[in-house]
């Protein structure tokens, strides 16, 4: 016990430097993205067919690609996703992804994006119609409607699901280090394999998820006790 | 005034409106009655454009609708611009605490300073002596109170004319009697009312009009006193098997 609390007190901090440096902004910035594919997604999935017939057709493709994009990204492995964009797309000429960090937030915040385009799908669909139609009466424009009154109203709903989506994200962020980014828990591989302390270095960055999933955690119960105050 | 000709709504299985002909002076109160299914709440709801006609011509004042053409997004908000709607269900915004829910529209739609709009409201609320619950959220609000606070919503607006569609079918008959005292005092301001309502009570106290739906057809559309005392078998089965 006393030769893991020593090597706690020597890899946490770079560990820790790790998280923050590398865990922390992927898990961010992919989420701040995913949710970005997520609502474009949602309202596409949800949006009503248009009395115009060319505007008619062209969401039709529109939702097909949506429908396509969350069936991929959801019945696919997420390590499986990184292989085909990190080592498949630069062997087809498309070099753009050649980039350790631009193969993982880009696939990152797709994944993100399909699940919780879903969550946040559910999210509008149980908004009352007639919230909707009371804000119409008020004179809203459709964007309004939306914006002002079924997102606000979504966005409660919504914590739960999209709070899990992030502590799922922020672990899944491991799978980086197979396409060769210095994540936290590559550090961890890449110290156990000088010390030989297999075990306890995996302990150590077990530690180290479940710290930061768990401040992700008490956010989200505030968040949801702060939004729960106009709704029983 | 707002004047309906010909007024259609054909569902693919079911004619929910056939040719409805009627007129809605302002400053009258009209009551649009009719058995459960008869295509009032229709009526209400094609006037505003909640739901859209099929056929059939709306003018309202010097605005004129043709509904055997597309609507325009800019001639359906022009429309909906001239009503406030009062709905049965609870509708008012769950979000937003009973200031903000009156205040959202002028703020949103009529880009009324947000300090104006709340004096507009705080003073609306007031008026109706409900000034105290400005604060409160709609669940912390009985059902009568989030049905009052859900017409001076739509009065927030200043709308040319008022729909209320049913809307103290889901109260009991306490909480009923406050919203219908609300009603009433608006009635006798001369505000301009369609209120579609079982309620033949309150329809005879306070409407100066009434429109009798019958199977998505005007079966009555005159006064009030004409109606009550109509002679026509079909009205009187209808009025018979309503409660007083």
């Amino acid at each position: 016990m006393s030769e893991f609390i020593d090597l706690a007190i020597k890899y946490l901090p770079s560990l820790l430097k790790a998280a923050i440096q590398y865990t922390l902004p992927l898990a961010a910035i992919s989420f701040f993205f995913g949710l970005i594919f997520a609502v474009i997604t949602a309202v596409i999935r949800l949006a009503k067919m248009p009395q115009n017939e060319w505007a008619a057709a062209f969401l039709k493709i529109l939702k097909a690609v949506a429908a396509t994009y969350v069936w991929f990204f959801r019945s696919t492995p997420m390590l499986v996703q990184l292989f085909i964009v990190f080592y498949g797309l630069p062997n087809a000429h498309i070099t753009f992804f050649s980039n350790a960090w631009v193969s993982a937030i880009t696939v990152f915040s797709l994944n993100t994006g399909a699940y919780a385009s879903e969550s946040i799908r559910a999210a509008i669909t149980s908004v009352p119609e007639v919230q909707k139609e009371a804000a119409l009466s008020l004179g809203m424009t459709n964007w309004q409607v939306y914006w002002d009154v079924v997102f606000p109203q979504a966005a409660r709903i919504s914590i739960p699901p999209l709070s899990n989506s992030l502590i799922s994200l922020v672990k899944d962020t491991s799978l980086a280090s197979v396409i060769t980014i210095v994540e936290m828990f590559y550090l961890s591989q890449q110290i156990a394999a000088q010390n030989y302390h297999i075990l306890s270095m995996y302990i150590l960055a077990a530690l180290v998820y479940a710290f930061l999933t768990s401040i992700l955690a008490i956010i989200q119960h505030y968040l949801e006790r702060y939004t729960s105050r106009f709704a029983q | 005034m707002i004047t309906v000709k010909d007024l259609t709504k054909q569902y693919p299985d079911k004619v929910a409106l056939d040719h409805i002909s009627a007129e809605f002076p302002r400053h009258q109160t009209t009551a649009i009655v009719g058995p459960s299914g008869s295509g009032k709440s229709t009526l209400l709801r094609s006037l505003n454009l909640l739901d859209r006609p099929t056929g059939g011509e709306m003018t309202i004042d010097d605005l004129h609708v043709d509904f055997s053409q597309a609507l325009s997004n800019a001639t359906v908000l022009k429309v909906r611009r001239h009503f406030g709607m009062v709905f049965q269900e609870k509708a008012l915004f769950t979000h937003l605490n009973v200031l903000h829910n009156l205040t959202e529209g002028p703020v949103k739609v009529k880009k009324i300073p947000k300090a104006e709009a709340a004096k507009q409201a705080q003073a609306l609320l007031d008026q109706f002596h409900m000034g105290n619950l400005a604060e409160r959220y709609p669940y912390q609000l009985s059902g009568g109170q989030q049905q009052r606070v859900a017409i001076l919503r739509a009065l927030a607006m200043q709308p040319e004319y008022l729909l209320l569609d049913e809307p103290t079918s889901a109260l009991d008959p306490e909480l009923e009697a406050q919203v219908l005292r609300v009603l009433r005092s608006l009635a006798e301001q001369n505000t301009s009312m369609l209120i579609v309502t079982h309620n033949m009570r309150f329809a005879q106290l306070v409407a100066d009009r009434v429109l009798f739906i019958d199977d998505g057809k005007v079966g009555f559309h005159g006064s009030s006193e004409d109606f009550f005392s109509s002679d026509s078998p079909r009205i009187k089965q209808f009025l018979g098997a309503m409660t007083f």
